[in-house]
């Protein structure tokens, strides 16, 4: 009998059941910066920062928000997610090995010759990956697709999509924008890591994205903007999202930092594709161990 | 293969005048429908129109496969898909003028199950969406349709933005993209039918929206990457795709006049290509002419001629199609005329071509 994953409701904030549970996502978010960096080093490359920035994210999506069942990846109810920044998958990979999609054992042979995990992910050789990314701009489309069919096969499943802020400047995340708004795709939540830096600077140095809230509502999404280092923010986020009886799409802007949790990195833009080795290595992983600690300004 | 299909012995000549398919002051297209075919030429019934079926074929095989869903973007009455809608609105999206959208979220409905089909102007789901037909459908094996209709100059006057004569070229780059061409309605509804059960995205080329009867009846047996003989002949070989199947068979008739034998292959599918057959033409016959609504680089000739060169066998062998230059303006039948892929064009440089093959074997 196959087990589905986060079938009951996310305890609520106060309570012991949360208190119990934030320390569990914690721990998480910690073994996906680890596995980033340590995956990293196997393929000589990484993307650290990108993917650090949304490790809560990924945390509380997959061990208390998505439903889905390890040993039946294509169960037809399963609640979908896209990974529009797919460069993040380095951090998802270790997730769905840790939730039983396959064995952790494979992740050793990260990028190399045949290997089923690569810098982005593809639907047909990783086991849970529900749609292959990579090419930006893609992600909400695809994501818009899977929920107008739940409307045409009349099944309950939600669709999420993660998305970058840099991604944001592709045209074709502001026609899904435009269409999840007109289809009143209720079923579908665009979660945006706003993590200030795309990979040559700041995006409002680059190009900016904001008013981000004003944008996607004017599309007719709701909106909500969070801290998405914040579990409680996170899990309270992603409990309205599930209950919620608004018919519009819902578009979280996750407030994050680039790189967070490893100061170095820390809204560095040198670090968006990055190698530690030797004793950076080390000291990155301790500094990990340790867990999130204040921000310090860069200016 | 030869298929015991009987070409329409009484097609009119080609040569429309007008851009057909692309309405405007009507909210439905039920008027322009039947001023449409008022319009329609002597001997061609509204019924062989690819353009025109397309919709209401996709709403038979959707009666009885809940899998079926179509998309537009905003070209419901030109591509007719609007005649799928009425009958099945639930399962019609117009996702209004967004097309690389429209292609990305075919591929998430696929991805749950769905069979889509996807259906706008050649130019813009093969060049515009080029990056999502690779990434999204083909890498991702999506059973998702292109129905890329008004392909090749049909919009004529519309000028180069609204041409699709580099999509072949363009698509057959895509690994594991099926691509072939409708060369009339009938055709059309064996490709509709055949893609249900076709593994991955199948981009189908429809031509000017008025292409004469080619097969009088829906071709039985139609399989992907297995071209059609539609006449025998033993001087030359026409290798046709799409619109310029019907000129070819014309220039057939034609060149018969003058104790020319002409072979005319339906090369429909041009990705898989159907290496047999173009090696049965040149074991054969030995003179081979390639004819398709398409820049001569990349697309139904250039197939043909990476098979033949690596036969290694001496053949006489030319294309022909729109040379290497963005069309001069005119009305399709004239740009047709212009760049002799009418019949009376296609018969010229048959004879030329054996005119060259006889000066090389002398």
């Amino acid at each position: 009998m196959a087990v589905t994953h986060n079938i009951g409701p996310i305890p609520a904030r106060g309570t012991q059941e949360r208190k119990g549970l934030l320390p569990l996502l914690e721990e998480k978010a910690k073994f996906i910066r680890r596995e980033t960096v340590r995956l990293s080093r196997i393929a000589g490359a990484g993307h650290y920062t990108g993917t650090f920035s949304c490790a809560e994210l990924f945390s509380a999506l997959y061990y208390s928000q998505l439903r889905f069942r390890p040993d039946e990846p294509g169960w037809e109810e399963r609640d979908r997610f896209v990974l529009s920044k797919g460069h993040a998958a380095i951090g998802l990979y270790p997730v769905l090995a840790d939730l039983g999609f396959y064995p952790a054992g494979l992740l050793d042979n990260y990028t190399r010759l045949h290997s089923l995990f690569g810098d982005h992910p593809d639907m047909r050789k990783v086991p849970g990956v529900d749609f292959s990314s990579g090419s930006l701009g893609h992600g909400l489309s695809v994501s818009l697709g899977m929920a107008l069919a739940a409307r045409v096969t009349g099944s309950e499943y939600l669709t999420y999509c993660l998305l970058g802020d840099g991604e944001l400047a592709e045209g074709q995340v502001w026609s899904a924008a435009m269409a999840a708004g007109h289809f009143k795709t209720a079923n579908l939540t665009a979660i945006i890591d706003r993590n200030q830096l795309s990979i040559d600077g700041n995006t409002e140095t680059v190009m900016g994205v904001e008013p981000l809230d004003d944008k996607f509502a004017a599309f007719r999404w709701e909106v909500r903007r969070i801290d998405g280092h914040d579990y409680d923010q996170i899990l309270d986020t992603f409990t309205y999202a599930r209950d919620r009886s608004d018919v519009r799409p819902f578009c979280v802007i996750a407030d994050t930092v680039k790189g967070r949790g490893v100061q170095r990195m820390e809204l560095d833009k040198d670090w968006h594709v990055g190698n530690l080795m030797g004793a950076d290595y080390d000291d990155v992983m301790a500094e990990i161990d340790v867990g999130l600690r204040p921000v310090r300004s860069r200016t | 293969m030869t298929r015991e299909t009987t070409p329409a012995a009484s097609a009119a000549s080609a040569g429309p005048q007008e851009i057909s398919g692309v309405f405007r002051g009507s909210a439905d297209g039920a008027a322009s429908l039947q001023e449409k075919v008022k319009r329609t030429e002597q001997g061609i019934s509204a019924r062989s129109i690819p353009t025109f079926i397309a919709g209401e074929e996709l709403a038979y095989l959707a009666d009885d496969d809940a899998r079926v869903v179509v998309l537009t973007a905003d070209l419901a009455s030109a591509g007719r898909t609007i005649d799928f809608a009425k009958r099945h609105p639930d399962r019609f999206f117009n996702i209004g003028v967004a097309e690389q959208n429209m292609v990305s979220a075919a591929a998430g409905m696929a991805s749950t199950g769905l069979r889509p089909f996807v259906s706008t102007f050649a130019a813009y789901v093969a060049l515009l969406c080029c990056e999502q037909v690779r990434t999204d459908l083909a890498f991702t094996e999506m059973p998702v349709v292109l129905l890329a209709h008004h392909s090749g100059m049909a919009l004529g006057y519309y000028g180069t933005s609204h041409h699709a004569l580099e999509d072949l070229s363009v698509m057959r780059g895509i690994a594991g993209l099926t691509v072939v061409s409708a060369a009339d309605a009938n055709e059309l509804r064996a490709i509709l039918r055949a893609s249900l059960t076709r593994d991955g995205p199948v981009y189908v080329r429809m031509g000017r929206g008025r292409d004469p009867e080619v097969y009088t009846e829906v071709p039985q047996g139609f399989a992907f990457g297995e071209a059609i003989r539609l006449a025998e002949g033993s001087d030359i070989a026409l290798i046709a795709t799409g619109s310029e199947v019907r000129p070819c068979l014309q220039a057939a008739e034609e060149l018969a006049k003058e104790s020319i034998s002409a072979r005319v292959v339906d090369m429909h599918t041009i990705a898989p290509i159907d290496a047999a057959e173009i090696r049965t033409a040149v074991d054969d016959i030995g003179t081979i002419l390639t004819v398709e609504e398409h820049n001569i680089t990349g697309g139904l000739g250039a197939a043909v001629a990476e098979v033949v060169a690596e036969l290694g066998k001496p053949v006489h062998f030319r294309r022909a199609g729109v040379p290497d230059e963005h069309v001069v303006l005119g009305p399709p039948g004239a740009l047709y005329a212009h760049y002799e892929l009418d019949a009376v064009g296609v018969a010229g440089r048959a004879k030329d071509l054996l005119q060259q093959t006889r000066e090389n074997n002398r």
